[in-house]
């Protein structure tokens, strides 16, 4: 496994005395903010609806930590993968293919920043918590960026892990250790990750073919992935119900589980069953959509039934 | 220009790197609030980091 990104042409010497034409959006886009706003949102709903009580300066403090960690993640993912997102359409403006942003900046961008948000996290909250955060960024940045995402198509399944840990980060923040409730909001993403990725790579699936990224469509046909997307569906949706199953929450989270799981797998459905022309990309699109709509609806219900709960008024 | 002028640095690269300047000057400023925060909210208890 090489450090240096595998875009990075040796044979040019670094032009070091160049001034950066970085602006401060650029650093921003590192930080990839549509996907810290995930882990943000998970977190929040895992530090709140965690038993115990943590003060509001520390739950900011911590948040901030989970969300710079996942920025971190972030840019040091643009870094390593700066040579494929040249050749995707999807990527080619990310500020380092762009030429806005040198790949050294953003390595360096991404160390600190990771490197910071743990020992803040250990030292403002807990150390247990600041682990489980320093190994999400190891996961993501190491086992999915480097490993994973070009050698096999289940890249996503098993990189998903580093997206379904954040809440897990939020309720270790308050409580110091994980009990079943954090495992169960952490498999609500992991099985959510497949069918929202698969969604997206039909609709992408000539931008992965030439970047060579083994996606699923790419590897194994749009067909088997349409088979996968209702798999996963399936699963997820009786995943989704697990925290009313287990007693974790009541019935109103429930309702909202069963209304979007189901919704979830007719979506997925239409797209096993759509596979060409227009209809078969609006099903894509319409699932990819929905699913995530799914997992902000199903963790804000997680966290109003969390609330009702405390308030006497759960169903 | 001559190697002795150095880097001169375009207007537009002025602006970046002021950008930039005030973007680390404000970082650092929100994590002395939070510092301070935290600092007030534990008490003498800062010190106590359980592992």
């Amino acid at each position: 496994m090489s450090l240096v990104s595998e875009g990075t042409d040796l044979s040019q010497p670094l032009d070091l005395a160049q001034p950066s034409l970085a602006g401060v959006e650029d650093y921003v886009a590192l930080l990839k903010p549509r996907v810290m706003s995930l882990v943000v949102f998970t977190a929040l709903v895992g530090l709140l609806v965690a038993p115990g009580h943590i003060h509001p300066v520390i739950g900011f403090a911590a948040l901030l930590c989970i969300a710079i960690g996942a920025g971190a993640s972030g840019a040091l993912n643009m870094w390593y993968d700066a040579d494929i997102d040249a050749v995707m359409t999807r990527t080619a403006r990310r500020p380092i293919p762009a030429g806005r942003v040198q790949p050294g900046e953003a390595l360096a961008f991404g160390v600190m920043l990771a490197g910071f948000s743990v020992a803040v996290f250990g030292l403002l909250v807990n150390w247990a918590a600041a682990a489980l955060l320093a190994f999400t960024i190891f996961f993501y940045v190491f086992v999915y960026t480097m490993w994973l995402k070009r050698s096999t198509p289940q890249n996503i399944v098993i990189g998903g892990a580093a997206g379904a840990f954040p809440p897990m980060i939020g309720w270790a923040a308050v409580t110091g250790d994980i009990t079943l409730a954090p495992v169960l909001m952490f498999l609500i993403i992991f099985f959510w990750t497949p069918p929202h990725f698969w969604a997206l790579s039909l609709l992408r699936a000539d931008d992965y073919a030439r970047a060579g990224i083994p996606m699923l469509p790419v590897v194994a046909g749009p067909d088997e992935t349409r088979k996968q997307i209702l798999i996963y569906s399936l699963v997820l949706a009786p995943v989704g119900l697990s925290p009313t199953l287990f007693g974790f929450a009541g019935l109103t989270y429930g309702a909202f589980a069963l209304v979007c799981g189901a919704a979830m797998v007719a979506l997925a459905w239409r797209v096993y069953r759509e596979r060409t022309g227009p209809a078969a990309a609006t099903a894509a699109k319409r699932l990819f959509a929905f699913s995530l709509l799914y997992v902000f609806v199903l963790f804000a219900a997680l966290l109003a039934d969390n609330l009702l709960t405390r308030l006497g008024l759960a169903l | 220009m001559s190697n002795d002028d150095g880097i001169v640095l375009t207007e537009e690269q002025k602006r970046r790197r002021r950008a930039r300047s005030i973007a680390i000057a404000l970082s650092l400023g929100v994590l002395v609030l939070l510092f301070y925060a935290v600092t007030l909210v534990k008490g003498p208890a800062v010190l106590v980091r359980p592992l």
